[in-house]
């Protein structure tokens, strides 16, 4: 039995409702962070897939694959920025638990 | 398409993301976010995206959970210990997280062509060719962007690690 689409769309999505559950159950905010780049990634999943999917003159469509290439560079950028932050904020508080930073909470 | 390797790396990679979610010790959610990422790239590998398959490995496995792995070293992160267990907060978030599930499902069987298996690829596929061939024409502007953004990134974590916060 060969391969569907529809099996890779049921990885990808069940790796972006994992990194989900991830960001709502987690607490410590290094946590959250891997588990937006676990859903960064299964976005590139579903962007690989369907570039392959739908040829183009007996090639895959690499247009797709651009859009995961900038998505990777922008993630790396994001990456670098975000853990700034934390360091940044865990020199002032001593703390990476999301409920210990509570200043903006109503 | 080789479904068995489709399927155990597939495997590979939910189950090791579950891990990370799943794992108190910030350290084992790192490496275990690295085993994930790896088996993300093999599945690029069977949909013959071959340059994407490097980049993951070289980019998401190596430098940024490198980076990952550094900065929990040097806030020097110990396995969290208990705190009171917010229960209403689990209950929510798990019951968010199946009704995306749920949904999900519906939308990915009212994909129109998603029963579909996907097509032969006859000749050979020179990747990195078109992938570049394609970058430096087409794409040429965005590619600067992003070169430009990377710098401006660099600059602000540099003037972030820098200054004195008070």
């Amino acid at each position: 039995m060969d391969l569907t689409l529809n099996d890779y769309l049921l990885v990808s999505g069940l790796l972006f409702a994992i990194g989900f559950a991830g960001v709502l159950l987690r607490r410590n905010i290094i946590i959250i962070f891997m588990c937006l780049e676990m859903m960064l990634n299964a976005a590139n999943l579903t962007l690989v897939a369907f570039s392959r999917f739908h040829l183009q003159n007996g090639l895959p469509n690499y247009n797709g694959q651009m859009l995961v290439f900038f998505i990777i560079t922008v993630a790396a950028a994001e990456v670098a920025v975000g853990l700034a932050v934390i360091v940044a904020l865990y020199r002032l508080r001593q703390t990476t638990h999301v409920e210990d930073i509570s200043t903006l909470k109503f | 398409m080789v479904p068995i390797f489709f399927w155990l790396f597939a495997a590979l990679t939910l189950g090791f993301a579950v891990a990370v979610v799943v794992n108190r010790n910030p350290v084992a959610s790192a490496l275990s976010l690295v085993m994930s990422f790896v088996g993300l790239a093999a599945l690029f590998v069977l949909l013959n995206a071959y340059f994407l398959f490097v980049i993951q490995i070289l980019v998401y496995a190596g430098a940024v959970m490198v980076l990952f792995l550094f900065i929990i070293m040097l806030l020097d992160l110990k396995a969290e210990e208990r705190r009171k267990f917010n229960t209403a907060a689990v209950i929510g978030g798990l019951a968010v997280t199946a009704a995306f599930v749920a949904e999900l499902v519906a939308v990915i069987d009212a994909v129109p062509f998603g029963a579909k298996t996907f097509p032969i690829i006859r000749d050979n596929i020179y990747d990195v060719q078109n992938v570049g061939r394609l970058l430096f024409s087409g794409y040429n502007l965005p590619f600067q962007v992003v070169g430009v953004l990377l710098l401006v990134a660099t600059i602000g974590v540099v003037v972030l690690s820098k200054r004195e916060l008070k």
